[in-house]
């Protein structure tokens, strides 16, 4: 066991592990991560709490990890290469640890220039795979980087993040083992729409033995509407929504119903992909949705170790 | 070369006022070549000085000049003279340059009339790309000779990120995707075993991040007495 995490425990008997998200807010106010987790609680094993996505300024992850902790759900602490250094993400990987949270996501992040701050002077100094592989060494041999020893090591399941749709496609399974091989215990994947092109993708990644090396969460979203359909498609960089189920939001008579069936018709298909592990469930501001999904899933109950 | 671009004329006019006597000084270098700041930008900037002044009954005196390179304190030193006559030096040169004419210049003051913007080069007529970032620790043997650190949006070492679509970035459809250009780079040379390679974390003390660089030839260095012997034959 390496973190004790809800998920580690999971992973490791082979459960099917369902993962969500909450996105903090831009606020001081801790009021809607507490709503969000009472009412998802049960429902997903972990929700990732988002750092400042899309680069808007919003309650740090870490903040949001530990308000999620108080009311007993276990978070998933999104990490981004962009704004901070190696000092600064060692620092925060101790304050997370001291804190309780058992669960890290490396990610480099949405450039800047995405946000509502993009003058600002952005950092990376490292990169998604140089974050893994720093943070796994403090865990795993108790140094920071270079070669100072650490009292006490940080407990923390490390995940990465993985798009199968970007370019170059021949390339993305090998990304995939370089993140391994740096240290990922676990990875959620961009949502996918495209499961012709994800099947491939697991292939590749079966051929390499990839899936018995860690545990791969394929990430969905539902769509809202035909507006967002079409915006994931051409506006979001790295995401492939095929022109059928464009069709099938235009032609829907409740889009929003529509939108939650395609959803749970994906997830099942999913579970059918050898290498899948779980699922990893982006319900960008539909929250309240999260539950339905995983009920009409047939994710429920989630088992309670 | 460095690449630079010209202040917006109200900028430049606002940053010169106070100031009666002026010297435009070009740099035929660099900045000649980006068109930022070579004799004829000096030659139509000193004009269109002259024609405000005109306006405004400002009563300035623009004078002008165009140095080899404005960087090399041997060239620089040749404009004293002219530098006497004036309360104000417009530098079109890069920041390097400005910063030497200033320096040789304690008393006069040095505005710039450029914006330095990088090192890069001329892609084609009218169109300059970054090439480097000067981390003064290359890895283009690494990256099949494509600048992972200047030419990608993130500095990324181990491989695009998850917005590169179609070759392009992210952050800009119309800037190629640096590490899809590395990618199809080290395929045509045969190297692709190199996209397996986890680049560790790179020490950035080489770079921007240990204060101004400073490089020293200990061989080139001349001593006390060849110093003087040279400033004896100038
Ligand atoms: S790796 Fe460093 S030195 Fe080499 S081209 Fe890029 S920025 Fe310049
Ligand atoms: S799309 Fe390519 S160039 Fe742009 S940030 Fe990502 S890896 Fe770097």
């Amino acid at each position: 066991m390496k973190a004790g995490s809800n998920i580690e425990r999971l992973f490791d008997k082979g459960e099917f592990v369902v993962t969500g998200e909450i996105g903090p807010p831009m606020s001081s106010n801790p009021s809607s991560i507490q709503e969000h987790a009472r009412h998802l609680k049960g429902f997903a094993d972990a929700f990732n709490l988002t750092d400042n996505q899309t680069a808007i300024v919003r309650m740090s992850s870490l903040a949001s990890s530990v308000i999620c902790l108080q009311e007993g759900v276990e978070p998933i602490m999104q990490m981004t290469c962009r704004d901070r250094n190696r000092i600064a993400m060692q620092s925060d990987l101790l304050g997370a640890s001291a804190l309780g949270v058992r669960n890290l996501l490396c990610l480099s992040g949405d450039h800047q220039t995405f946000g509502n701050q993009a003058e600002s002077k952005n950092v990376y100094d490292l990169d998604s795979i140089q974050q893994l592989m720093m943070l796994r060494r403090m865990r795993d041999e108790s140094k920071v980087w270079g070669d100072t020893d650490i009292k006490e090591a940080p407990r923390v399941y490390l995940g990465a993040a993985a798009n199968p749709f970007a370019d170059p496609f021949e390339f993305r399974v090998t990304r995939l083992a370089k993140k391994v091989k740096a240290g990922a215990d676990f990875i959620q994947t961009q949502a996918i729409f495209d499961m012709e092109r994800f099947e491939r993708y697991m292939k590749e990644a079966r051929s390499r033995g990839l899936h018995e090396e860690v545990h791969i969460m394929a990430g969905v979203v539902p769509l809202k509407s035909l507006g967002a359909a079409r915006y994931m498609k051409n506006k979001v960089s790295g995401m492939i929504v095929p022109d059928q189920l464009i069709d099938r939001m235009k032609g829907a008579e409740d889009p929003k119903e529509e939108g939650i069936s395609i959803c749970v018709e994906q997830i099942h298909h999913l579970l059918t992909i050898e290498g899948v592990h779980g699922v990893h469930i982006m319900p960008v501001a539909w929250e309240k949705k999260l539950p339905e999904i995983v009920e009409r899933a047939g994710l429920l109950p989630r088992p309670v170790l | 070369m460095i690449i630079g671009e010209q202040k917006t004329l109200k900028e430049i006019m606002d940053n010169l006022s106070g100031h009666g006597s002026i010297l435009v000084a070009g740099c035929r270098s660099c900045v000649a070549i980006c068109l930022a700041g070579g004799e004829k930008e000096v030659g139509v900037l000193s004009e269109a000085l002259r024609i405000h002044s005109d306006l405004e009954g400002l009563n300035w005196t623009v004078g002008e000049v165009t140095l080899e390179r404005q960087c090399e304190k041997e060239w620089v030193r040749e404009i004293a003279p002219l530098v006497a006559e004036v309360d104000c030096v417009l530098s079109l040169a890069c920041g390097v340059g400005a910063q030497t004419v200033q320096e040789l210049f304690p008393d006069t003051r040095v505005v710039p009339g450029l914006n330095t913007s990088n090192m890069g080069a001329p892609e084609e007529q009218g169109l300059w790309n970054e090439k480097c970032g000067g981390c003064g620790d290359c890895v283009l043997h690494l990256t099949g000779g494509v600048c992972p650190i200047a030419r990608c949006a993130k500095s990324l070492l181990n491989g695009p990120c998850g917005g590169s679509q179609e070759g392009r970035c992210e952050v800009d459809p119309d800037t190629p995707c640096a590490w899809d250009q590395i990618y199809q780079s080290l395929k045509r040379l045969d190297r692709l075993k190199l996209m397996e390679d986890v680049i560790p974390p790179k020490s950035w003390i080489p770079s921007r991040s240990g204060g101004p660089r400073r490089i020293m030839r200990e061989d080139a260095l001349l001593t006390e007495d060849e110093k003087r012997a040279k400033e004896g034959l100038e």
